[in-house]
């Protein structure tokens, strides 16, 4: 890459090169720094704690994909995003991977020329009310006042959802999930809709989370997951695969626990080809055996992640779901490693 | 002796574009010209490039798809299947609203403040000077917000009205200040013939008719004085103009008011000034109003003291020096940066999108925006949008800034 | 004698003055004619007192009461029982993200505060030019390359070359001027400063560790701190350019004219936050395929263009405020252009709009929290984003907004001030 010959004072001050149209490995591997969009904070999913450092399902995605590139999980510049930015910062090459809950719809892969990789989190639109509101049903919802995120797919199925049944509501916009909070905790929303999941995660972060409920009625199909531009295929490789090897992983039962124990070699030719031990995968992407070895050590399998920001366990409580592996009744399956 | 020397040759040497003061502006014309269109080409390439790159166009087929999705305040017919381009005009509207009412109470409170930051009275003088710095010396996206925390937090909202134990109350059963915004009693016609827009265009009708007629009245009184030497009382004529006609027709129509009641999530019925709308035009109002108070100020200082004296002398009172000499002369000087505080507050109401409020910025450059991923052309015609309402404001104002101009001669 | 017994009593020594009486004198006069001269003036001062004795006696316990040493909202009211008191440990906690952002690493802190101290000896030599010796404004031209390296961090050589190459333009600059004029002087300073700087550059690539301090990236910087590098960057940016773009409008080459007359006009005719989505969302698209500037040197250019919009307007006016016998003068004594302008014109000009481009600075200063509008976090956007989206501080708005006026009032307010004052320091017309 063409660089350094950009003047001193310029240089320091962030002008880092990165092309956008090609080769983003190689920009990547330059840098030594994987550049991840991320939500500007969302419980969960991908928030900076007290001390800034950014933790969560996303951010999991994230650090995995870094572990694979460059081998190390902390080597991610995270770029928060909000649902306006997200898309020019990675169409601009600000960024290398959006990994902020972001629904993959026909426009977006199309239109906007991006690639989605895979589904990280398969999740519907809900609502969330407080219970002293005494609400049963999204259907009860006429006049209600209700607090979205603007520049989201749940703006528009808000919309579709109360013409179809034909009641009546007052949209409040709002720009990101922070700002929603106090809107809807002092009563200035009566609801406020979103992802499931994200409802989740915001109710955790409340004082009292019970005493707001989530509506029975999922509106919408928001299938999350990471996305990269369109037209760089070897990166959109990287990434989907990346992805795949965490899905894998659980499938197979590889943990970050065990995955030193079990690189040492398998009778299990499947964990053997996905851990390097045998065949030569890795060189296909462009990378080397071990990567996704590096991948699922960063921060466990999909399950381990799954468990540890978001799962029953923690105070977003979400249950697995559709987000089951494919053997378990759920959605997630990865295509074989061979 | 006299010697004729040839006059100097003609023939063009290439360091005269440099050097000859004739051609030299030339040069540097041409010379910057080229760096433009260079710099503008460059750019332009580099557009093509990156478009091309990623595979992408500029189109703006979008305007006219539907937009999907719903505004809650809108000064013309708009629902989620009208058009991006529908949108993006309720937008302009919603911002045009914002601003002209800014300017309106801006200009008000500026013009109060200002005169009373020059009072004789020492504690009011202080009080106003305090509010002027502490509105100048913050930013205005501060008072946005503080002033919609206030909303948030403070007002009661509507579930706290509801139910035996409710902790608020409408004033006089008729206003109710929440949290979600202002629901105030909305007067409606039930004659048949007045439904729609018919019955306000009549009350328009009388209204204008009143006021030329207290015009002829007082044009009367003017001359019975010059005839006479004594100004008949006209007061109640006037109020009878203004009030007795007004009141016949608003009667004949069947004026009724319609009192918003909780009813469901919110109070229904009446007229709902939003929070977003309210906070903003008043954080708007009372920034602006602090720079317009110390321009009024410094016009009124501009005026010689001479010229309150003599009015003085001629036994005028202090109230009246104020608004038939001093205000009037005052005027022309404040008239220029006022444009400008105009113009400031229409540009500053771009900041509607911190609180939420569905302006030309939270539409187009907002919602369509992000839904259409169309970030080039969207924030184009919103920076054309928004250059079209300066020029326009500033056309208008410059116009009576000339009318009402001191002509030198 | 006949006289004096003629009268009966002639006083043949003063007597000594009366005090005024007790209303036209001191505390009470004062009182009389300042708070009740009248009847309308007297209803005014009862209710503006009644105000102020309601405010503070409201405020006073809120204030009284507040809490310095909780560790969330939830803590405060259970220790405040009901009572009213504010939480003002909110501050306590998070005093660093407000001022630092929430990723300035820790144990650096002390490196903006340092270019902060700094700041205030490096502009005092221009602010109050006419008290300290000339000399130290020497200090000032090498302040920024110290701030630069202080805030950002990285080898000390990245800064040092950069001031390598001004000082190697301005060696340059008056030789070659002499020789063959202002243009071609010009000319040579910037081919020289970009050698100096890709030489310098390349060098500074090569040894990135040599007395270097932990570089910091500039995403990083957040909270109040942001603000102020967005404030002062921009306006000392802006500050030449808005000198060109004024010239070029007096300009009489038509093209040049319009050339600034448009961009100008554009820029003050459109709200700032559209030239921050310029940056944030379009300015990629023009820039060459393969550069990506960071968010913040986009929004220091968009801001750096806007404020030499206004400043040039201002400067324009100082231009055609001076008296046209000083143009005269200057072509009578047969200065070119370029020298006409520096030494005669600009000077002047400059003097008389100085207070103009203090206010261009004060408005720019609180028009940088608009950046928070897209998702940067300087103050506004950690109060608005990180901090009241937190589990613990959810809802304690007028302890943090209080703190971002507290913040933003004083650096205002003095440097509006300070315009006036200097304002009147350079009245130079007679009165």
């Amino acid at each position: 890459m063409k660089k350094s010959v950009f003047l001193g004072a310029l240089t320091v001050a962030g002008l880092a090169a990165a092309a956008a149209g090609a080769a983003t490995l190689d920009d990547v591997k330059a840098r030594g720094k994987l550049n991840c969009g991320v939500t500007t904070g969302l419980v969960g999913f991908a928030a900076p704690d007290a001390n800034g450092q950014w933790d969560g399902f996303d951010v999991g995605v994230c650090r995995a994909i870094a572990a694979a590139v460059l081998g190390d999980p902390t080597a991610v510049e995270f770029v928060p995003t909000t649902g306006k930015t997200r898309f020019t910062a990675l169409a601009s090459g600000e960024i290398d991977v959006l990994a902020r809950n972001t629904t993959w719809t026909f426009s977006r892969d199309t239109d906007l020329k991006f690639d989605f990789v895979g589904v990280n989190y398969y999740d519907g639109q809900g609502f969330m009310v407080p219970k002293a509101l005494g609400v049963s049903s999204a259907k009860e919802l006429d006049g209600a006042t209700v607090c979205i995120q603007t520049g989201t797919t749940t703006e528009l199925n808000l919309a579709d959802f109360f013409r179809a049944n034909n009641i009546s509501y007052e949209p409040v916009p709002i720009e990101t999930n922070a700002e929603a909070q106090p809107l809807y905790l002092e009563g200035a929303c009566d609801v406020y809709t979103t992802d499931a999941s994200g409802l989740a995660a915001t109710r955790a972060a409340f004082e009292t989370p019970a005493d707001h409920i989530i509506l029975p009625e999922i509106i919408s199909k928001e299938p999350l997951g990471p996305l990269v531009r369109h037209g760089d295929n070897d990166w959109g490789d990287i990434v989907m695969w990346t992805l795949n090897a965490l899905i894998a992983a659980e499938e197979y039962g590889v943990t970050s626990a065990n995955v030193d124990e079990l690189a040492a070699g398998t009778d299990n030719p499947e964990i053997n080809r996905l851990l390097g031990t045998e065949g030569d995968l890795g060189p296909m992407v462009g990378l080397d055996n071990q990567w996704a070895m590096r991948a699922i050590k960063a921060g466990g399998n999909y399950g381990e992640l799954f468990e540890k920001n978001i799962g029953e366990s923690t105070p977003i409580g979400l249950a697995r779901g559709l987000n089951a592996q494919w053997t378990d009744g759920g959605l997630l399956y990865s295509p074989p490693f061979r | 002796m006299t010697t004729l020397s040839d006059p100097p040759s003609q023939s063009f040497q290439f360091s005269k574009l440099i050097n000859d003061t004739r051609y030299r502006s030339y040069t540097f014309q041409f010379i910057a010209l080229l760096c433009v269109i260079a710099l503008m080409s460059y750019l332009g390439w580099n557009l093509v490039q990156n478009l091309r790159a990623a595979g992408l166009n500029i189109s703006y087929g979008f305007l006219g798809s539907p937009a999907g999705y719903d505004i809650n305040q809108r000064l013309i017919e708009y629902d989620s299947q009208s058009t991006h381009w529908r949108a993006a005009m309720v937008g302009v509207l919603n911002t045009l609203l914002v601003a002209f009412l800014g300017c309106i109470t801006a200009t008000v409170i500026g013009v109060f403040v200002g005169v009373l930051r020059l009072s004789k009275n020492w504690l009011v003088r202080k009080i106003m000077s305090l509010y002027v710095e502490i509105f100048r010396n913050v930013p205005v996206l501060i008072w946005i917000l503080v002033i919609m925390a206030i909303f948030i937090a403070v007002l009661p909202q509507p579930r706290d009205f509801r139910g035996d134990d409710a902790t608020a109350s409408m004033l006089g059963g008729l206003f109710a200040f929440t949290g979600r915004g202002f629901y105030l009693p909305r007067p409606y016609f039930t004659a048949e013939w007045a439904a729609g827009g018919a019955g306000w265009l009549v009350v328009i009708g009388v209204l204008i008719a009143s006021f030329f007629g207290s015009r002829k009245l007082s044009a009367w009184a003017s001359k019975t004085q010059e005839a006479t030497g004594v100004r008949p009382t006209t007061w109640y004529l006037t109020l009878g103009i203004w009030f007795v006609p007004l009141l016949i027709v608003l009667l004949a129509q069947g004026l009724h008011w319609e009192i918003p009641a909780l009813a469901g999530f919110n109070f229904q019925g009446g007229i709902f000034a939003r929070n977003s709308l309210i906070a903003l035009w008043f954080a708007l109002s009372i920034y602006t109003a602090a720079f317009i108070a110390e321009n009024v100020r410094a016009g009124i200082l501009a005026i010689s003291k001479g010229q309150t004296e003599a009015a003085a002398s001629l036994g005028l009172r202090p109230n009246r020096i104020m608004n038939l000499v001093i205000l009037p002369q005052a005027l022309r000087v404040i008239i220029p940066p006022l444009i400008s505080q105009y113009l400031n507050l229409t540009k500053n109401s771009s900041l509607a999108i911190a609180v939420g409020y569905m302006d030309l910025t939270g539409t187009l450059g907002g919602i369509t925006l992000n839904q259409t991923g169309r970030a080039i052309e969207c924030v184009l015609l919103l920076m054309l949008f928004y250059l079209t309402i300066s020029l326009a404001i500033s056309a208008i104002m410059n116009a009576y800034n000339n009318a009402v101009k001191l002509k030198e001669r | 004698m006949t006289e004096k017994a003629s009268l009966a009593f002639v006083r043949d020594t003063m007597l000594p003055e009366q005090p005024p009486p007790a209303s036209e004198t001191g505390i009470i006069k004062w009182v009389r004619a300042n708070l009740f001269p009248d009847v309308l003036n007297s209803i005014l001062t009862i209710v503006a007192l009644y105000l102020i004795i309601k405010i503070v006696v409201g405020a006073w316990p809120w204030f009284a009461n507040g809490m310095w040493a909780t560790s969330s909202l939830a803590e405060c009211r259970e220790i405040l029982q009901g009572t009213t008191g504010a939480c003002f440990s909110v501050l306590t906690e998070r005093w660093n993200q407000l001022l630092f952002g929430f990723t300035y690493p820790n144990d650096q802190y002390w490196r903006p505060i340092l270019a902060f101290v700094l700041l205030a000896f490096a502009a005092a030599p221009m602010l109050f030019a006419m008290f300290l010796p000339r000399k130290l404004l020497l200090f000032t031209a090498l302040y920024p390359f110290i701030a630069f390296w202080l805030i950002w961090g990285g080898t000390v050589l990245t800064p040092l070359f950069a001031l390598l190459g001004f000082v190697a333009a301005a060696t340059v600059f008056p030789r070659v001027e002499k020789a063959s004029g202002f243009a071609s002087a010009l000319g040579a300073a910037v081919v020289t400063a970009a050698i100096v700087w890709y030489v310098g550059g390349l060098i500074a690539g090569t040894t990135p560790n040599l007395i270097a301090l932990e570089p910091v990236p500039s995403r990083d910087m957040g909270g109040f701190m942001l603000n102020f590098i967005l404030g002062t960057v921009c306006v000392s940016l802006s500050l030449p350019l808005g000198i060109l773009l004024a010239l070029g409008r007096q300009s009489n080459m038509p093209i040049i004219k319009w050339i600034c007359v448009v961009f100008i006009e554009f820029i003050r005719g459109v709200p700032l936050i559209t030239l921050l989505f310029v940056a944030n969302v379009v300015l990629a698209y023009f820039l060459p395929p393969g550069t990506n500037f960071d968010l913040i040197l986009r929004v220091i250019i968009m801001i750096t263009m806007f404020s030499s919009a206004y400043i040039a307007e201002v400067i324009r006016g100082g231009l055609a405020a001076l008296p046209k016998g000083q143009y005269e003068a200057a072509d009578s004594l047969g200065l070119d252009y370029a020298q006409a302008m520096r030494l005669i014109i600009m000077p002047q000009a400059l003097k008389i709009s100085i207070p103009g481009i203090v206010n261009v600075a004060v408005g720019l200063f609180k028009d940088t929290t608009l950046v928070s509008v897209i998702s940067m976090f300087d103050l506004v956007g950690m109060i608005r984003g990180p901090i009241l989206a937190s589990t613990e501080w959810n809802g304690v708005y007028w302890e943090l907004w209080g703190f971002a006026i507290l913040l933003f009032f004083p650096v205002c307010y003095g440097i509006s001030q300070y315009s006036q004052w200097l304002e009147r320091q350079l009245a130079t017309d007679h009165r």
